[in-house]
């Protein structure tokens, strides 16, 4: 399989990018674009380190090929804010949210992914939104605490 | 305390003003001036734009700007001892926090090392804070003393009559201030450590252990910064990816690369002892190539005789043959006399199968290899075993390798072996290549290449007296050899005595005067590791649920029947002070419509924990644990909302462990690949938690992993209480449920 190059736009930067067309969106962001901060876990869409936002919506990372990808827009941990000044980044600082850290790039765009549809969430539906991303540090108590202090307008 | 105050009146002025005696031991207290010491600081910038420092001794630099810097030599993997370890240094030589800097210590057992591993630079066993408290307090009060000495000579007033307050040195007579920056631009240091005594715990005013501060590290958690091993990016770098031996010592046979070589952007084919390296320009060409190769593997390994069901048929016959002696892991009395004389014995079995770490960063290294030298970027749990490992698998001297200690994405256990082959693997592929190279494991090499929670088979027989108190105890632990394997070193100081295996079965708070442990560890070939709360996970496992059927046997309450076997240990009352805590949050007493309630109790490491669970059944013999109350009593908590997120993460780890986590192993090969089917908790999988911090004036005793064991256990008492059936396997998986409900002819509700 030969490369392709694809236009996208990466934290609202249109940029080009040559890999083979296969290559999961994650692997072209982490090792091409040298954003790390978005994590591989799993590789099959079961653990949610990977989350980005597709075109709005947060979506694993490691599901899309880059051949699918073009022309579309991502967001990544270091597009959510330029300095670390989202509302659930606060929130994850003031209640001391990450352990090893290694998921919550991957938590905090799913958290952000849920507050952007449904901006007042119940503590239920913060435990469905959030199922599909896996914290081995079982840090669940407190991301569940700090997307409901951001939700209420704490940090904003 | 208000940050201003003067640490201690008691504290102020250092005792032994004349006495001066160098310090020696493993320790290696130096202390030496260094001027713009480099510093490299793991989690922010340098501590820059110093025109001169002072190194006080290895911990700590203080710079004339007045800026601190302070060593932190752990390993980083969520449980805070990056910051911890320098507290207490800043909490003795009273240094101001916010001017502290936090910076990696580089590779060294003698000056670095932990002391509850014999000077070993090794962060596992919740032994960190444990084993570094004395000597970190001591340094800390040596750092202040020579401060305040320096500014005593520098105003001609006796040392006596000079405090600190955090960052300065004061003359509370003429008012006089020196800030801690100041004092370095002209302090003289002794060649020889001051001796200085601290005050004992039970005595000491902490002004900023005890405190909230936040960690340092989480900062770069959440946006993206935070810098692991995976995320390295060297100049002209490659990428490797390595299909391993299926199963331990078996070495590829017959290779056949030709498809993988195929693939674009493969570059190289690397045979090596242990399996088949890919080296590629990108991971997806490196993984690609490593799936497409096609290898035959030697079948001499003892691995590939064993199965996990085979396994637990042999376990359970050596561990009811008393025939078979073991390796005595504690032994009180005359256990095995006692019980075997006794006319009122209870015996039990209990069981666990392998379990994964399942740590979020699936293992990986970057290495940079020279003809002879090494760079290395890894994530370790001892960054002086990586250097050792790497040097040996390169054949240089340890002096060549360059270690850069990263961030973990989590442990859990699994990056402390002796071997550390995730390390090894990227040094071979660099020096086969030339280049830089990261090596990566999918999290199917992460599952399959595994190095398990051993599979146990435990027995225990007690002795009851006539009053019901137990008098004798004797637990037999069949398991595959755990230390051996993870750490030979460690291993043959041992004695034979599997640290890893055998944790957990000593006793000492529960007052029972003859006690014997016996560790029948198995050579299996299937590869083994510590696994958060290492052996005490199984063991602590047999002995709550083992327990709880004594006392279900005598028609006691379970928690009462506890309470009445601690005694006579001075952690007894700690014990019995978080039992009675725990059984007054979880309203013990109140029977619960179609809900069960278990308890466990445990002294790990002289932290003192009570658990109680609530659970419920559903008609597919699913548990749901509705709510999970813990008491913890580490002794002094030096960050206590930290000991607290420790807990919850224990207790959601130990959830894993006791309803879905297996590894099964069939012919040698692990069944399980990745997360679909080895069941991590989730979120929808969480209890309501309530914890309950217990602090007292003790040293601190360890809080990362102690909640992990408590949770199977109760979970087990749980389920007996609601359903009057008794399971003694964990993971408590749904069929077991259902089968040990038709086994009982109970039926589901």
């Amino acid at each position: 399989m030969s490369n392709i190059t694809v236009e996208l736009v990466v934290n609202g930067k249109p940029l080009s990018v040559t890999a083979a067309p296969d290559t999961p969106l994650l692997w072209v962001l982490r090792e091409e674009l040298k954003l790390t901060g978005t994590k591989f876990g799993c590789g099959v869409g079961q653990c949610g380190a990977c989350t980005v936002h597709l075109d709005g919506e947060p979506t694993q990372s490691c599901l899309h090929p880059l051949k699918d990808v073009a022309g579309r827009k991502v967001t990544t941990i270091e597009g959510l804010s330029p300095d670390s000044s989202h509302p659930l980044q606060k929130a994850w600082v003031a209640e001391q949210v990450p352990q090893c850290g290694y998921c919550q790039s991957g938590q905090i765009m799913r958290a952000a992914g849920l507050l952007k549809q449904n901006p007042r969430p119940s503590r239920d539906e913060i435990i469905e939104y959030m199922n599909t991303n896996i914290c081995r540090c079982g840090t669940y108590v407190r991301i569940a605490r700090a997307i409901e202090r951001a939700a209420k307008g704490e940090f904003a | 305390m208000s940050a201003s105050r003067v640490k201690s009146t008691k504290n102020a002025a250092p005792e032994n003003a004349g006495r001066r005696r160098f310090m020696t031991g493993a320790a290696g207290l130096t202390f030496g001036v260094a001027v713009g010491a480099p510093l490299q600081n793991l989690v922010a910038g340098s501590a820059e734009a110093a025109t001169g420092s002072i190194k006080l001794n290895n911990w700590v630099t203080v710079f004339t700007d007045g800026t601190v810097a302070i060593m932190s030599p752990a390993a980083e993997m969520g449980q805070g001892s990056l910051t911890a370890l320098p507290m207490i240094v800043a909490e003795e030589m009273d240094a101001e926090w916010s001017r502290v800097h936090i910076v990696a210590a580089p590779p060294d057992n003698k000056i670095y090392g932990n002391p509850a591993f014999r000077y070993l630079q090794y962060t596992a066993g919740s032994a960190t804070v444990r084993g570094y408290f004395n000597n970190l307090r001591q340094f800390g009060a040596q750092v202040r003393y020579v401060l305040l000495d320096n500014a005593a000579q520098r105003w001609g007033v006796p040392l006596s009559e000079v405090v600190s307050e955090p960052g300065y040195a004061v003359h509370p007579k003429s008012g006089r201030r020196l800030s801690y920056g100041e004092i370095a631009s002209f302090a003289k240091v002794p060649a020889q450590a001051p001796e200085v005594t601290v005050e004992p715990v039970a005595k000491a005013q902490f002004r900023l252990l005890g405190r909230d501060v936040h960690r340092v590290d989480v900062a770069g958690k959440v946006n993206g910064t935070a810098q692991y091993s995976i995320d390295v990016q060297l100049p002209g770098m490659l990428y490797g990816a390595i299909l391993r031996e299926p199963v331990d010592r078996a070495a590829p046979r017959q290779i056949d690369d030709s498809a993988a070589r195929a693939i674009d952007g493969v570059l190289q084919i690397v045979p090596l002892e242990y399996g088949v390296g890919v080296i590629a320009t990108t991971p997806w060409a490196a993984f690609k190539g490593k799936q497409a190769l096609k290898v035959s593997w030697s079948r001499e390994a003892r691995g590939w005789k064993h199965s996990s069901d085979s396994g637990f048929a042999n376990f359970s016959r050596i561990a009811a043959d008393s025939g078979i002696k073991g390796v005595a892991w504690e032994s009180v009395g005359q256990a095995a006399a006692e019980v075997g004389k006794s006319t009122r014995v209870i015996e039990g079995e209990y069981r666990a199968d392998y379990a994964y770490h399942a740590q979020m960063e699936p293992l990986n290294s970057v290495a940079s290899v020279t003809r002879d030298s090494c760079e290395i970027w890894c994530g370790t749990q001892s960054q002086t075993i990586a250097v050792d490992a790497v040097a040996e698998a390169l054949g240089i001297p340890a002096g060549k390798v360059k270690f850069n200690g990263m961030l973990l994405g989590g442990g859990f256990g699994r990056r402390g072996n002796r071997d550390l082959e995730f390390m090894v693997d990227s040094a071979l592929l660099s020096k086969a290549s030339g280049k830089p190279v990261k090596v990566i494991w999918t999290r199917e090499d992460d599952v399959k290449n595994g190095r398990f929670r051993p599979q146990y088979v435990n027995r225990i027989r007690a002795a009851l007296d006539d009053k019901g108190k137990i008098v004798a105890w004797h637990h037999r632990v069949v398991s595959d050899e755990a230390l051996a394997y993870m750490d030979p070193v460690r291993f043959k100081a041992s004695k034979g005595r599997d640290n890893i295996a055998m944790r957990g079965t000593e006793l000492p708070t529960y007052d029972i005067p003859h006690r014997l442990a016996e560790g029948l560890q198995q050579p299996t070939g299937i590869r083994t590791a510590p696994l958060r709360a290492i052996g005490v996970g199984q063991n602590s496992f047999a002995n709550e649920v083992f327990i709880d059927e004594v006392a279900a046997h005598l028609k006691a309450d379970p928690i009462e029947f506890r309470i009445r076997q601690l005694a006579g240990h001075p952690l007894a009352q700690r014990g019995r002070h978080v039992l009675e805590e725990v059984a007054r949050m979880s309203d013990w007493k109140r029977k619960r419509s179609g809900r069960g309630l278990g308890v466990a109790y445990l002294d790990y490491s002289g932290t003192q924990l009570a658990g109680v669970a609530e659970v419920s059944l559903g008609r597919d013999g699913r548990i749901k644990v509705h709510d999970f109350w813990c008491v913890i009593d580490c002794g002094v908590a030096l960050q206590p909302d930290n000991v607290i997120a420790q807990t919850e993460s224990s207790i959601v780890y130990g959830l894993g462990l006791a309803l879905t986590e297996h590894i099964d192993v069939s012919g040698g090969l692990v069944q399980q690949s990745n997360f679909f089917d080895y069941h991590v908790p989730r979120m929808r999988d969480m209890p309501d938690i309530h914890i309950k911090l217990v602090q007292t004036a003790n040293s601190p005793t360890g809080a990362g992993q102690m909640a992990t064991p408590l949770v199977p256990s109760s979970i087990a008492n749980a389920l007996f209480q609601l359903t009057g059936v008794r399971l003694r396997q964990q993971p408590l998986l749904p069929q077991r449920v259902v089968q040990a409900m038709s086994d009982a002819g109970v039926q589901l509700a």
